[in-house]
């Protein structure tokens, strides 16, 4: 399993990997939101939290057909399912090394980039914990999304169709808890809501992902 | 440790292609699966190896005993053949690349970006693969196409050497594999027959 993550880790790295391609895709939402709704800093700050969040998930969505897809034109899929490692294993470590090339990378730069967007100084660590939190859900449930379009080719709309609607509760939760913090008010149960989230679809979509791998690989 | 395959009925698709296969292949044996294309010999390759179910009959050995490889070599371009290879070294639980690095003579190439090769090149790689994985049944599909004379002799002689050490070959191919050993078997007899209609469908026909 840690040869597996070493080489898709490496495979992002190296040349054509499109490890940074979300964090640039980030870079120029956040960049070109204040061009778009005008430079008033207040409003700005009032929807600081909104917009990070939703560039994160759609930085996250743009590399997900990469999880399966190469994997599944050069055949390595179908070796990788004839191999010890259960399926299982397999879709959970394609997440981890998904979420390691592109969720970390966002947690780490959200705060800089918060800075482009006015965002007030209460915000920042409720906004990176909650990316902290809430990214690694966006990783498990896209791997489930690559998995359902692994066979189809040009299957990325599809994928961000099918799995668009399922990021929903952990962008209202990942959202509402750095907006009340910049209120003042408590955010406890966002915070408990997103993790529950998280800590759920890690435990339940792996199976999930690697059942329709099985029908998939047919 | 034979393969024995018994009554075994394989679909594409949801139709069957071939049906009440029958085929065994003992330790140190290597059996070449012969026919025409768009018979069933991948479908039926990929079934045995545990890829996709079978329609009915069974298979005696688990998958986990069978190595497959199939028309991709599963090769990331960006990785170095030795990389290519470790991998796949480590996810199987053997140590040492060495050996499968000889057997294909890929030592000279063992630093060059997989990318690069050329399709013969890769196709050894590919093959090199098989001798990493150590498990006891190989089951490949067109294993030479792309390969030169000498790397045709080359595979030969890593099957011999595979078989030699107590291991079994499941073989498809149009191309003469260089092994005169090997038995023969033509699957077309096992053509499946279309579906009979019934008088129910018949009647909406």
């Amino acid at each position: 399993m840690i040869a597996l993550l070493l080489r898709d880790l490496r495979l992002a790295i190296r040349a054509g990997g499109g490890f940074g391609l979300g964090l640039a895709f980030f870079l120029i939402v956040v960049v070109l939101v204040p061009f778009g709704v005008g430079p008033n800093s207040s409003l700005l700050s009032k929807i600081a939290p909104g917009i990070l969040w939703l560039g994160a998930l759609l930085a996250c969505l743009l590399s997900l057909d990469r999880i399966f897809a190469l994997d599944w034109e050069d055949g390595s899929l179908d070796l990788l399912a004839t191999a010890p490692l259960p399926l299982e294993a397999i879709v959970s470590v394609k997440a981890l090394a998904h979420w390691l090339t592109t969720g970390l990378p966002l947690v780490i730069a959200a705060p800089v980039f918060g800075v482009l967007l006015n965002l007030p100084a209460a915000g920042y660590g409720p906004l990176v914990i909650s990316l902290l939190i809430g990214t690694p859900a966006l990783s498990v449930i896209g791997t489930f999304g690559a998995a359902l379009t692994v066979g189809l080719k040009r299957g990325g709309l599809l994928l961000s169709l099918l799995v668009l609607p399922l990021y929903v509760p952990t962008l209202i939760f990942g959202a509402e808890m750095a907006r009340r913090s910049i209120e003042g008010l408590t955010a406890q149960t966002s915070l408990l809501m997103l993790a529950g989230i998280t800590f759920a679809v890690i435990a339940l979509l792996p199976f999930a992902s690697a059942a329709v791998l099985r029908v998939n690989l047919r | 440790m034979e393969l024995q395959v018994s009554d075994l009925t394989v679909t594409r698709g949801g139709i069957a292609v071939l049906e009440g296969v029958n085929l065994a292949v003992s330790a140190g044996a290597a059996l070449v699966l012969r026919g025409p294309n768009g018979i069933g010999k991948t479908t039926l390759l990929r079934t045995i190896a545990g890829l996709q179910p079978a329609l009915l009959g069974t298979v005696s050995l688990d998958r986990e005993q069978m190595a497959y490889s199939g028309h991709a070599d599963g090769i990331k371009a960006p990785l170095t053949v030795a990389e290519n290879l470790t991998f796949w070294a480590s996810v199987f639980g053997t140590g040492s690349i060495d050996a499968a690095l000889a057997a294909f003579q890929l030592d000279p190439l063992a630093a060059r970006p997989a990318g690069g090769l050329s399709a013969g090149q890769k196709r050894r790689l590919g093959l090199a693969r098989m001798v990493v994985t150590g498990r006891p049944v190989w089951v490949m599909d067109e294993p030479t196409v792309s390969l030169d004379t000498d790397a045709v002799a080359m595979f030969a002689e890593a099957v011999r050497a595979h078989l030699a050490g107590g291991g079994l070959a499941l073989l498809a191919t149009h191309i003469d594999l260089g092994l005169s050993e090997a038995r023969v078997m033509d699957v077309g007899p096992f053509k499946a027959k279309p579906p009979t209609i019934d008088d129910f469908d018949g009647a909406f026909l």
